[in-house]
């Protein structure tokens, strides 16, 4: 774990109001995981205050990148970073996916900004796995393809790909696939996991997700981040600690 | 040159500085030890302790707002066994005060969780939380109450020969009050303050941001009442204060030492620079170097108004 003040390479506008954020930090690139996050203070000042957490989005070399909408203040000031400007990130944090275990077939399931994990997850899995990628989006708008491999698309209106949700978008697609040893990674809002829960548990696959939650320190001392485990309901478990990726047998959402 | 003498006296209690970790921002110290040496801060207060382990409250627990952030996090904890068994043989490992927060849901529990935890010799000292917003039962409702607050205090001091510091709540009128019946009753300092009450609203769902409803307001948005807490405290009663609310560097520390605190607490900053201890430490030897004072403990309440 560092905490480290890292150089910005560049800042790159995606698609409206959606951005890739280019840091040298090799000390953090040569660690980190997929799935595992860092925690961003975004300026020196006391607004905004507490770090903001974004998942590893892809690692090359001696650069991480991180992939971010605007939202609020931080992401804001995010987005107008310069090359040569230094931003403080601590990290690597968290536990990522298991790209190890028994699956030929990863099926990556992602709606709208639920992609940023999965460039590296592809990268790092490199051939020894098949990639299937499902992303699904309200509109055309949140569609992002951003270093994702073997898309189908789905969006609520239509506008890009079949019409429908992501985890219909699988639905559909399942059977077919259940031919190979598969495992479902997924990103992406609770409405969209809960329903992949449902999907993992009807087709009887393995299934791990990324979760997210509001969290202050993003290394388990604030406490800030429960959330419900099926193993012990008397605890919670801690998105920045235990996940932010779960096996989604193990937990509540 | 000589280097300053950091320090410090709180009532019984010495400590080689004055900075000390804030109850619930250092967990139980293992988290903390990979970003600093503990070895080398003044104390740490583990986080709050009932009787029975507490699950806390659901998500959300935490929102920023403007220069603080609320939390609600309900006194999760593992509960008085699991810390003797599990956190404690940790921290003994680290020559390091180790005071032991407190906060129960009855007077009775107060008092039995005290009475197991002072057979421990790892710990030094114990912080009562009479002033915790964010649980139903207990905390807050015993901070409003002087008479609870001191009946609490007695009923402590009762079953320890240990150092009793009493954290209070800043959502009163007049703090030195709670600060006056802790002294009567026997308790050997305060800390001051605890969070303060506040919300925030979602806009388009209209629903409160925190599931609690309530959470507790830090961060630097609090630092001016926390100082004018501690100063008020400081002009009434006669009691060693550990002033909390709002440090973010060594500059906030000195004004609240001036204002009248022995010692302090880091809470917040912990969460966004979990080294923030030591460069705070290291900005209060300059300072006194730079300033010519040999003892930072002369600084305590030399304010001048």
């Amino acid at each position: 774990m560092f905490i480290i003040k890292a150089l910005v390479e560049k800042v790159i506008e995606l698609k409206n109001h959606i951005f890739i954020l280019k840091i040298f930090s090799p000390e953090i690139a040569s660690i980190i995981n997929p799935g595992e996050f860092l925690n961003v203070k975004v300026s020196d000042s006391n607004y905004p205050l507490l770090r903001r957490p974004f998942s590893i989005c892809d690692a090359e070399g001696d650069f991480i990148f991180l992939m971010f909408n605007i939202f609020g203040e931080g992401t804001k000031i995010l987005a107008h970073k310069h090359k040569g400007d230094l931003i403080d990130i601590l990290g690597p944090l968290g536990k990522g996916f298991n790209l190890l275990g028994d699956f030929d077939t990863a099926i990556l399931v992602a709606g709208g900004l639920g992609v940023a994990p999965f460039p590296y997850f592809i990268r790092k899995i490199g051939k020894s796995k098949e990639i299937h990628s499902f992303i699904g989006g309200k509109t055309d708008k949140d569609i992002i393809t951003y270093g994702m491999k073997n898309i189908t698309i789905s969006t609520d209106d239509g506008s890009l790909g079949i019409r429908g949700n992501v985890v219909e978008l699988l639905e559909q697609n399942v059977e077919n696939l259940k031919s190979k040893r598969i495992k479902i990674f997924g990103c992406g809002p609770n409405a969209m996991l809960r329903e992949l829960r449902e999907l993992s548990i009807k087709h009887n696959l393995n299934c791990e997700v990324s979760t997210e939650c509001a969290m202050a320190c993003g290394f388990g001392i604030c406490q800030g981040c429960p959330i419900e485990s099926v193993n012990h309901p008397d605890k919670y478990l801690l998105v920045c600690k235990d996940g932010p990726v779960f096996n989604m047998r193990d937990i509540v959402i | 040159m000589k280097k300053a003498d950091l320090s410090v006296q709180v009532g019984p209690l010495k400590f080689r500085n004055p900075v000390l970790l804030a109850s619930g921002t250092v967990g139980y110290g293992s988290e903390m030890s990979e970003f600093i040496d503990l070895n080398l801060i003044g104390g740490i207060v583990t986080k709050s302790l009932s009787l029975k382990p507490r699950k806390g409250n659901p998500p959300q627990r935490i929102v920023e707002t403007p220069a603080g952030m609320l939390n609600a996090i309900g006194l999760q904890n593992v509960g008085v066994e699991e810390f003797i068994k599990e956190k404690i043989p940790f921290l003994k490992k680290f020559d390091v005060p180790l005071i032991c927060n407190i906060a129960a849901s009855t007077y009775e529990e107060y008092v039995e969780c005290t009475k197991i935890l002072t057979q421990e010799d790892a710990i030094t000292a114990f912080e009562i939380n009479v002033s915790c917003p964010n649980v139903k039962e207990g905390g807050l409702q015993f901070g409003n109450d002087v008479k609870a607050v001191g009946k609490i205090t007695a009923g402590v001091k009762a079953v320890t020969n240990k150092p009793v510091i009493m954290k209070l709540s800043p959502n009163v009128s007049y703090i030195s009050l709670f600060a006056k019946v802790v002294k009567e009753e026997g308790g050997d300092a305060v800390s001051a303050i605890n969070t303060l009450v506040g919300t925030a609203f979602n806009i388009i769902t209209r629903k409160p941001k925190i599931y609690n409803v309530n959470g507790g307001l830090s961060g630097p948005a609090i630092k001016p009442i926390a100082l004018a807490k501690v100063l008020e405290i400081r002009q009434s009663v006669d009691i060693p204060i550990i002033g909390i609310g709002g440090i973010m560097n060594w500059q906030d520390v000195i004004e609240f030492i001036i204002a009248g605190s022995s010692a302090i607490q880091l809470g917040t900053v912990n969460f966004i620079d979990p080294a923030a201890a030591t460069t705070i430490i290291k900005g209060l030897e300059d300072f006194c170097m730079k300033q010519g004072i040999e003892k930072i403990s002369e600084l305590t309440g030399s304010f001048i108004i």
